[in-house]
């Protein structure tokens, strides 16, 4: 399969967003909203729950599955609210000593005069800042297609997962290809020229796992992650804190390191 | 001292022109209006060495000579580098070093706009994570002056990475307890924006920048309206309450020697 064509694939309706991961990963799940400074923003979910018998934090993108959902998800594309609600529920499970399972479906951060008059730059950096150093493991699935900036903001973490067929690049290929080649229908070649796939990802020692989809039902893909993330994070929380973040500190150090 | 540097950097035959007024000046003579248009005041974009003899009484480069490489093997990346490296005479988006001001020992970082447009990539993320581990170590603080069109994708995801190394540097510096000041400079976007631009404890922006995370087309683009006058301007970025202060160029370097000084007793 071609880097658009998984493109194509990680982006399309039937591929089941965040909240599917939520609801079938965890249970007792009670979702929290608001960032507690201006609103709540529907594109990022987040609660807490058991994984098995283990009470996490789950953050997830979730772009709605129907019309009505999708406009007050704003199409899965987060404001800056949503990653100060993220953030606060990250400081909240640092306090309370529960792993952090962000997972990430988004084209992007949203760009918007809004977004834009309540700091979307400055959301995401403070998110990247204090990831870096939130007292507890993070894991981040990139499920679908991994929007720039905008899921960087909820991907610094102990360890990254990638489905299969799902992408993460800085730009997306129909903007890189009208940027560079003033041509957005080159975006074939630029989804090949980027390295965007979970197994470019994988061999950059960015992505640390990839979970394949291949003949499996959406269902069996969860479970198989769910086990995965259940095996990483009881590793992780046996750690010393210390430890813990001088490795996340060199994981993101070491990327493409010169 | 600033005009004799310009004259020998530049000479005084190479006039500049203002790309608002359109009038033409020599070096020299912007040198002296602290390289604003004398006639309607507009702010001529500044090259790291312009930058920092303005506002260092010393300066001592570090890594002067790393320089990027086309790990992905990207289209025309080669060229385009070979291309900047010439026409900004310059190895790659930012220098660091080093500085002085009246007393006071600083790391310092300039991007530079006239290479690739500021984008950041795995050496320009290299060096300002180096620049504040370097600030960490010797627990100085940290000067920054930003312009950036954003991430250099060119790169990949090795530039998008770039912003989560550099924050890691920023935080560890910051939990070190020691100072770090931003100044934004015309155009500060995308992922220096929502990275190490917004990271400083005080944050200095110059009259009129543009600084935001997406740009203004892109939001044009995705609402389907034309945007209000003054957006993401340095003036709007502190109505919303995220500038500290907004400099003149000119006062630049008094302030943020007064700010130093402030945090060094």
């Amino acid at each position: 399969m071609g880097a658009y064509e998984k493109v194509l694939k990680a982006r399309n309706s039937n591929r089941p967003s965040g909240a599917f991961f939520v609801n079938r990963m965890i249970t007792k799940f009670v979702e929290f909203h608001g960032d507690r400074r201006f609103s709540d923003d529907g594109a990022i979910v987040g609660g807490i729950g058991y994984l098995n018998d283990m009470p996490v934090t789950i953050i997830a993108m979730e772009r709605g599955d129907d019309v009505n959902e999708r406009i007050k998800r704003n199409f899965g594309c987060p404001s800056p609210e949503g990653y100060r609600k993220a953030l606060r529920l990250m400081k909240q499970a640092e306090k309370f000593n529960r792993p952090v399972i962000c997972i990430i479906n988004s084209s992007g951060a949203y760009c918007g005069i809004g977004a834009e008059e309540r700091g979307q730059g400055l959301a995401i950096a403070e998110n990247l800042m204090e990831m870096m150093t939130l007292k507890t493991p993070i894991i981040s699935v990139v499920t679908g297609e991994g929007g720039s900036g905008g899921a960087l903001a909820l991907s610094v973490a102990d360890s990254i997962f990638m489905l299969e067929n799902a992408v993460y690049s800085v730009i997306s290929p129909e903007g890189c290809a009208s940027i560079l080649w003033k041509d957005s229908a080159k975006a074939d070649e630029a989804a090949e020229a980027l390295k965007l796939t979970a197994n470019d990802l994988y061999n950059f020692d960015v992505a640390d796992k990839v979970i394949e989809e291949e003949n499996m039902s959406y269902d069996e893909i969860c479970d198989n992650l769910k086990c995965e993330i259940l095996a990483k994070l009881s590793e992780l929380k046996e750690m010393p804190i210390e430890e813990l973040l001088e490795k996340r500190y060199q994981k993101y150090r070491n990327i493409g390191k010169l | 001292m600033i005009g004799n540097f310009f004259k020998s950097l530049y000479g005084e035959k190479e006039n500049k022109v203002c790309k608002k007024c359109g009038r033409s000046f020599t070096y020299s003579e912007l040198a002296k209006h602290s390289m604003i248009c004398p006639n309607c005041g507009e702010y001529f974009r500044m090259t790291p060495r312009e930058r920092l003899v303005m506002i260092c009484d010393k300066f001592e480069e570090v890594d002067a000579n790393l320089t990027s490489e086309n790990v992905l093997n990207f289209p025309n990346y080669d060229e385009k580098l070979k291309t900047a490296t010439k026409t900004s005479s310059s190895k790659e988006a930012v220098v660091c070093g080093v500085a002085e001001i009246a007393g006071e020992k600083f790391v310092i970082f300039v991007m530079n706009s006239e290479f690739m447009m500021g984008s950041m990539g795995r050496v320009v993320g290299e060096k300002i994570t180096r620049a504040f581990e370097m600030a960490t170590e010797k627990k100085l603080p940290v000067v920054g002056f930003t312009t950036s069109g954003g991430a250099r994708m060119q790169e990949g995801i090795y530039s998008l990475m770039q912003m989560a190394k550099v924050s890691g540097a920023v935080k560890r510096h910051s939990d070190a307890g020691l100072l770090y000041i931003t100044v934004l400079t015309d155009p500060t976007t995308g992922g220096v924006t929502a990275s190490f631009a917004m990271e400083g404890d005080i944050i200095i922006a110059e009259p009129n920048a543009l600084v935001g995370f997406a740009g203004a087309r892109v939001i044009e683009q995705t609402i389907g309206q034309k945007l209000p006058e003054g957006f993401q301007r340095a003036e709007f970025l502190q109505e919303h309450g995220f500038v500290d202060v907004i400099e003149k160029r000119e006062k630049l370097k008094y302030t943020i020697s007064n700010i130093l000084k402030l945090h060094s007793c």
